[in-house]
């Protein structure tokens, strides 16, 4: 029994040794190497590459990540909480509605980054449209910013956060609802006294689901970004293409898994203690 | 000022398939445990839900204290539900559930009205514990303080026994009556147990096919039923020659009672124990069966027994069919 155990578990640990936990030694080993003069990493061993990570200009970059994450979470939230609370209602109709939530996986993230560029360029859609219009005569800065950024993320990210969301709010009996309106609760405090609380599970799972990809973001910063907004993400990148310094691409990798890390475990930790 | 607390008048609620309820008119006393009794899917718990605000009508008016709330919203009607299924709130305590309808009225006092509430159901010492650690009795006596905290005109109850096993419904019922003696608030109970109602109940309102069929004291409905449908649903009723006596006023003897009496010839097919007494079964000459309830001390019927059965003109029940 034990054995037949083992063998099943055998691709998941291979799985995780090979493409997990190789790499990730990898990843420590180079960080603490030296870099090259043409590339590369060799010794002496070092730790000069997690003080450059404190350097300001680079804390400086962490925390837009952080703040874009952190906003584009909270937008995902606000968006999703509605929809997947209309969609748990709907009856009949969730399987088609939740089949449309899940639509544009159908489509590559990339080729759908990029049509995003087509809509929000100088001579995009947006822009063509309202000058049509006669609304605006200049066309608006819609892209190569923060505000592309968070709208690709925003936008990229949404399902993460209506899935989990639907998930815990389907369970919700509605005749909590009712008795929520039947001591005197107006939609308000039902909302924010019996739904939000009941729902605290996914609003956890959804937030980490978006949080997480979207603080080390690298495409969406890359396209819609055009390297005005750059993201801890596209600092990395640079540092294994660009600047072909490798032990610290390495180090900033470290780095923002272990600030990730952190958060999620002090996230997790105050949601139990809520409950 | 002496009125009714809670008025219905012609009120009908429609749905594209049917109709639920079916121009409804009833008024119930304050300080009343009523009861709407009828079998499921009569529109007790409709009726039940027009009154708390949860479905609007079609038709009529629903009056609180003499005031026409068809547009008010469950929130602003000073109405309290006790769900069947209870429907505590999975994440607050004992004491959290209770305090809800408080603090949404701003009401003062909240902790000293809390613990007299839950002192009031016995549940003192269960504050913090969650619906989750309770049992099915206790998490029933929570739906009950919680409704009852806020000291609404009327509680609503939606048959809050059926999910009890039978030894707790008949204590709960028990001390349900004694609550509501001791609260003085108006109870209107939904259920389909015509025991629960009828040992529960100061009036009753009996209903079927969303319509009122009768609304009058336990002993009203049950001695002086208004139709054929009443008479059957609250109990066992024999029509014999278009008359109905129900089995405990039902006689019967293997002898002519004499003294003149209108005594008619049977024939016993069958006896049923039933632990506190027998129901023995009978056919007449004129091919109708009957059923008469006897003390089980009695000497005892066998099938084919020749027997005569007779009642008191009293016990009669005089309903077209």
């Amino acid at each position: 029994m034990t054995r037949l155990r083992a063998w099943f578990l055998l691709p998941a640990r291979l799985w995780l040794v090979v493409l997990f936990g190789a790499p990730l030694t990898v990843i420590c080993v180079y960080s603490l190497l030296t870099r090259g003069a043409y590339g590369g990493q060799s010794p002496p061993w070092t730790l000069e590459n997690y003080l450059r990570v404190a350097d300001p200009l680079y804390g400086a970059i962490l925390l837009r990540s952080l703040l874009i994450a952190a906003a584009a979470t909270a937008i995902c939230l606000v968006l999703a909480f509605p929809l997947a609370l209309f969609i748990a209602r709907s009856g009949k109709r969730r399987g088609l509605y939740l089949q449309l939530v899940i639509l544009p996986f159908w489509t590559s993230f990339l080729v759908r980054t990029y049509a995003w560029i087509f809509l929000l360029r100088d001579t995009g859609l947006f822009n063509t449209a309202l000058q049509a219009l006669g609304i605006i005569r200049e066309p608006l800065p819609l892209l190569y910013n923060d505000g592309a950024v968070l709208l690709g993320l925003v936008y990229g990210y949404l399902p993460f956060m209506v899935l989990p969301l639907y998930a815990t709010l389907e369970r919700l009996d509605p005749a909590l609802l009712e008795a929520a309106a039947d001591l005197g609760a107006r939609p308000w405090a039902a909302f924010f006294r019996v739904i939000v609380p009941l729902a605290a599970p996914g609003i956890r799972a959804g937030s980490i689901l978006v949080f997480i990809p979207t603080i080390g973001a690298y495409l969406t910063p890359d396209l819609l970004g055009g390297g005005k907004s750059v993201m801890i993400g596209n600092l990395v990148q640079n540092q294994f293409s660009t600047a072909r310094d490798w032990p610290f691409g390495s180090a900033v990798s470290l780095a923002l898994m272990a600030f990730v890390t952190l958060l999620i475990v002090v996230f997790l930790r105050r949601g139990e203690e809520a409950l | 000022m002496a009125g009714p607390i809670l008025e219905l008048r012609g009120v009908s609620r429609r749905y594209p398939s049917h109709v639920a309820v079916d121009h409804l008119s009833l008024a119930v006393e304050p300080g009343a445990f009523f009861s709407l009794l009828g079998p499921s899917g009569c529109g007790k718990t409709t009726t039940l839900r027009l009154i708390a605000g949860f479905e609007q009508a079609t038709e009529g008016d629903v009056l609180l204290a003499g005031r026409r709330v068809n547009h008010l919203r469950p929130y602003e009607r000073n109405v309290t539900t006790v769900f069947q299924s209870y429907a505590l709130f999975p994440h607050l305590t004992v004491a959290g559930n209770v305090v809800f309808g408080l603090q949404r009225r701003r009401a003062p006092d909240t902790e000293a009205r809390v613990r007299e509430a839950l002192a009031m159901v016995q549940l003192t010492g269960k504050e913090t514990r969650l619906p989750a650690q309770l049992s099915g009795g206790e998490k029933q006596r929570v739906a009950l303080a919680r409704a009852l905290v806020v000291k609404p005109d009327v509680l609503l109850l939606d048959e809050p026994l059926a999910a009890l096993d039978p030894k707790l419904r008949r204590q709960m019922r028990g001390e349900l009556k004694e609550l509501q003696r001791s609260v003085g608030i108006t109870f209107l109970f939904v259920t389909h147990d015509q025991e629960e109602a009828l040992s529960l109940s100061d009036r009753i309102a009996v209903m079927n096919a969303g319509r009122l069929e009768q609304t009058g004291t336990p002993q009203e409905i049950y001695l002086k039923p208004a139709s054929r449908f009443v008479a059957g649903f609250l109990g066992t009723v024999n029509w014999i020659g278009g008359v109905g006596v129900r089995p405990e006023a039902l006689r019967i003897a293997a002898d002519h009672p004499g003294d003149g009496a209108n005594a008619l010839a049977a024939r016993v097919l069958g006896a049923d124990f039933l632990g506190n007494c027998c129901h023995v079964r009978a056919q007449l000459e004129s091919g109708e069966c009957a059923v008469a309830e006897v003390p089980f001390a009695q000497p005892g019927f066998r099938p084919g027994d020749s027997v005569h059965l007779w009642w008191h003109e009293s016990d009669e029940m005089k309903l077209p069919a």
